[in-house]
């Protein structure tokens, strides 16, 4: 029997084919992904999470054509990240000053348009927040609340506005702890290393949260927690961008904000 | 121009302080952990030698939220304090003290093994021959020859604690004067889109922490130099 013997002239053209066929594969992505150039870049408040993410779903399942990807961050550093020319097409912030800000300095292509509010809520890993008021934080009980800083994130200005209003805003300045955003503070919270937490409503009525109990704070104690987006300069032109600020419009839309714990226009 | 407010001093003043404390007790804890270390090749060392440099691979605010969960009143360590009568840890200077130490504890003990490997174990033994005792042997022996390594270790730890960010952020929870340290501050300034308060403290972060290693690195050079 004599031996198999492969030339290495056979394998060096496996490898040339081989590598042939991946070029040609690579190009042909390539193509398709100029070809369906219906594309924008959504960067987005993290407090939207999860609620923007069915948004997007339900607008895809309609524009199957649309391609829709999300960034999320703080309304501040994306706001931030926009100014210095970063690739979003479209800005959808957890309040209006940003988006405003960014229509100020010229850098959006849309007035800023309110999409939804968000609400506040009182939440605790141990005791039960339903049966809870904003008064019942001055307790003794209660030795540490987490809020989200007011100096930075909307949330954390409103629940500032709401407990002044109730006037425990001064009898309460010894308990407080600060997270950088209300998923931050909803993680505090969760530990249960603070008592309690003033998180979104939108992260209460998530699974994971929603088995114990929340009070809804009145929307009256604040200054309305309005969620504003715009298109930024880069979307100027960009398809997909007005189509899907059309769609925010719809009741599809609205009624995904809503059973996702935001109010929304009837 | 370089007007700084209240705040501004007090998460200064604080910054000192934790970076003091957690680079003391760094030197303290590291030094017989890297004496230990160098001296033997098990797999045990191994195993510790890991354990001290995985700190560096989660990223900082995960390794916040686990401390926080860990130190909090439901956590193993923090319910264990409870018990016994002390409060837990979580949103406390004492927590972010030692979320510091385990943070920074890589940058304390790699330098010092590094000193003690190239030192080896030749200089210790005759001093002990000679008659010294074991704190004669550190003071006049160990202290002096890897005076190096001492400075290094000192100096990354106290700088790696200055620029620590995530860690504290998520377990301290920002009480002004407690837990909200320089770095904090500074991007509360940024996120607020407070530039002309962040690009001032963040001058003074950068011209301070120069000077520090320019100083301790000069030092460490004339050493060196002195030694050959």
């Amino acid at each position: 029997m004599k031996p198999r013997v492969v030339k290495p002239q056979v394998i060096k053209s496996g490898i040339t084919k081989a590598v042939r066929l991946i070029a040609l594969a690579m190009l042909a992505g390539l193509f398709a992904s100029v070809s369906s150039a219906q594309q924008m870049t959504l960067a987005a408040a993290s407090s939207l999470r999860p609620a923007l993410d069915y948004v997007v779903e339900a607008y895809q399942d309609i524009h199957t054509d649309h391609q829709v990807s999300v960034i999320y961050g703080s309304s501040g550093r994306l706001t931030a990240q926009i100014i210095n020319d970063a690739p979003f097409d479209f800005f959808m912030s957890a309040d209006m000053a940003y988006p405003q800000r960014l229509v100020d300095e010229g850098y959006a292509a849309s007035e800023p348009r309110v999409y939804a509010w968000g609400r506040l809520v009182l939440w605790s890993a141990d005791l039960d927040a339903s049966g809870l008021t904003l008064r019942d934080l001055v307790d003794g009980a209660i030795e540490r609340i987490a809020i989200a800083q007011p100096e930075i994130a909307p949330y954390g200005q409103r629940t500032r506005e709401a407990m002044q209003a109730t006037g425990i805003w001064s009898q309460v300045q010894h308990k407080l702890v600060f997270g950088e955003n209300i998923s931050q503070v909803t993680q505090m919270a969760q530990s249960g290393a603070a008592d309690v937490g003033l998180i979104a409503l939108s992260l209460a009525v998530q699974p994971g949260l929603a088995s114990t109990g929340f009070y809804l704070i009145d929307a009256a104690l604040h200054e309305p927690l309005e969620q504003g987006f715009v298109i930024t300069r880069r979307g100027a032109d960009n398809d997909v961008a007005k189509a899907f600020s059309r769609f925010l419009a719809t009741p599809a839309a609205r009624a995904i904000f809503r059973d996702n714990g935001f109010d929304v226009d009837d | 121009m370089f007007e700084l407010g209240a705040a501004d001093w007090q998460a200064i003043q604080l910054t000192l302080r934790l970076c003091f404390l957690t680079t003391l007790i760094l030197l303290i804890i590291a030094t017989p952990l890297a004496w230990w270390l160098a001296s033997g090749r098990s797999a045990l060392r191994v195993v510790v030698q890991t354990i001290v440099a995985l700190p560096l691979v989660l990223p900082p605010t995960v390794l916040g939220f686990y401390l926080l969960v860990a130190l909090g009143p439901r956590g193993p360590i923090g319910a264990t304090l409870e018990s016994m009568g002390f409060s837990h840890l979580a949103f406390s200077f004492e927590g972010i003290l030692l979320a510091s130490v385990l943070y920074s504890m890589p940058f304390a003990v790699q330098p010092l093994l590094e000193a003690f490997n190239n030192l080896g174990r030749r200089p210790v033994e005759v001093a002990s021959t000679l008659g010294a005792g074991v704190i004669d042997r550190f003071f006049t022996v160990i202290l002096p020859m890897c005076r190096g390594g001492f400075i290094v270790a000192a100096t990354l730890s106290f700088a790696h604690t200055v620029g620590e960010f995530g860690v504290i952020l998520m377990l301290g929870g920002s009480i002004p004067g407690e837990t909200k340290v320089l770095s904090v501050l500074i991007y509360d300034h940024t996120e607020a889109m407070n530039y002309a308060s962040a690009h001032r403290l963040s001058l003074l972060l950068l011209v301070f922490s120069f000077l520090v290693l320019f100083v301790v690195y000069s030092m460490n050079r004339r050493f060196q130099v002195a030694r050959v």
